[in-house]
């Protein structure tokens, strides 16, 4: 990580190596994983006619991701993920509770903070937010990554082949992750051009005082 | 299930064991659940969660609430399996995801969500080296609970404001005044923390 670009939030220089996190990081942090999780209680946005149902839990990684930059997105999503297992029932279709992490699709929430952080990780990367960079980010982060891990573990848990496990996520559940990566960009790129100073994380000069 | 989360309030044993010691036994009956060789010790396995479930004084209704969803799963997977390789194995195969899900369930039912927070906060303490402050971790994870409503009410802001000047407009029409608002709402929710001598 490039310490002076990387996360170059207001007033944290002693952030990128590690330390402590400044109160506006932890707020961040909080109120992403509580949007998170509002995603998911909305109900499902109806694609195609109502042909497709799409929760919108996973736009909330997306974006975690891409708004909050690689590390605050990791920890969004990790600190939704803990709230989710004390028996919070946050997951859409009001799930939660440890068994979440027991079944098929445990690999998927894990990949969820990994999948924020590469997407983080890759918009951090560019000079300022273009939508190749955005749907690049999304869909190797929200989506390649996530997959890299729910796809093995649920073909473990449902004792399948990883092809077949590989078909099933490829039919259930790409076409709206795919939708989602879109939504994601643009919606950062509407976010980053409505907010170009006060709370816009992951841009240079961000600064608020 | 009650709108706090998934706990079962009660006063069986189950709900009195420590909620350190429930996680162990847990991450150790599920690593065992996966080595189970055949379709007897499985159905066995799952005998001894559904007394368990009764010994913690589950009513049915909330424990079947609790399975359903799996069961859903393991039907389809046991179906699946079945022509593939065979009914010992779609047998086994299933079980354990009933068997695994269902005993996680149960240690989310009798154990109270502020006591595995505490868990996840000393579970930080050795973290301490490579900079996790366990404090502060407990103060994200309660403002996290605490910004779930306050965001799910901006959700319904932004739905009326919407509503009310006409826009129909898609996904990215909603959510981009929802992220404004509930990055406005993050930047005071940090003033209000450093005001509070947070990063003192």
């Amino acid at each position: 990580m490039r310490p002076d670009q990387s996360d170059n939030h207001a007033d944290s220089p002693q952030t990128p190596s590690g330390r402590r996190l400044p109160a506006r990081d932890l707020a961040l942090i909080a109120v992403f994983a509580g949007l998170i999780a509002a995603l998911g209680l909305a109900p499902p946005v109806y694609l195609f006619g109502g042909s497709v149902p799409i929760t919108l839990q996973t736009l909330g990684v997306m974006l975690a991701g891409s708004v909050l930059g690689a590390r605050r997105g990791f920890l969004a999503c990790l600190v939704f993920l803990a709230l989710v297992a004390i028996g919070l029932p946050l997951l859409s279709g009001g799930r939660g509770g440890l068994g979440v992490f027991a079944g098929p699709s445990a690999g998927y929430l894990v990949g969820w903070p990994l999948g924020a952080f590469v997407t983080g990780w890759i918009v951090e990367r560019s000079r300022r937010y273009s939508i190749p960079v955005g749907l690049l980010a999304n869909v190797v982060g929200g989506v390649l990554v996530v997959y890299a891990l729910g796809i093995p573990v649920q073909s473990w848990r449902i004792s399948t082949s990883t092809f077949v496990g590989t078909l099933i996520a490829a039919a259930v559940y790409l076409p709206g992750d795919l939708t989602k990566a879109v939504v994601s960009t643009l919606v950062t790129r509407g976010v980053r051009r409505a907010l170009p100073t006060p709370a816009g994380p992951g841009r240079t000069g961000s600064d608020r005082t | 299930m009650s709108a706090l989360g998934v706990y079962l309030p009660g006063d069986s044993p189950l709900h009195r064991a420590p909620a350190g010691a429930k996680l162990l036994g847990l991450t150790l009956a599920e690593a065992g659940a996966v080595l189970l060789p055949g379709p007897w010790s499985v159905g066995a396995a799952l005998a001894v969660v559904a007394g368990l479930y009764a010994f913690a004084r589950v009513p049915f209704r909330v424990a079947w609430a609790q399975t359903r969803p799996i069961l859903l799963i393991a039907l389809l997977v046991g179906g699946f399996q079945m022509f593939g390789a065979g009914v010992d194995r779609a047998l086994v195969v299933a079980g354990q995801l009933v068997l695994s899900v269902s005993l996680a369930g149960l240690v989310t039912l009798t154990t109270r969500s502020a006591d595995l927070l505490d868990v996840i906060e000393r579970g930080c303490r050795p973290l301490r080296f490579v900079g996790v402050d366990g404090a502060r971790v407990a103060l994200v994870l309660a403002l996290a609970i605490r910004a779930v409503p306050v965001v799910a009410a901006l959700t319904q802001e932004v739905r009326e404001a919407q509503r009310a000047r006409g826009v129909t407009g898609g996904l990215t029409a909603f959510a981009v005044p929802l992220l404004v608002r509930t990055l406005r709402y993050a930047d005071n929710l940090g003033e209000a923390l450093a005001a509070r001598g947070v990063d003192d």
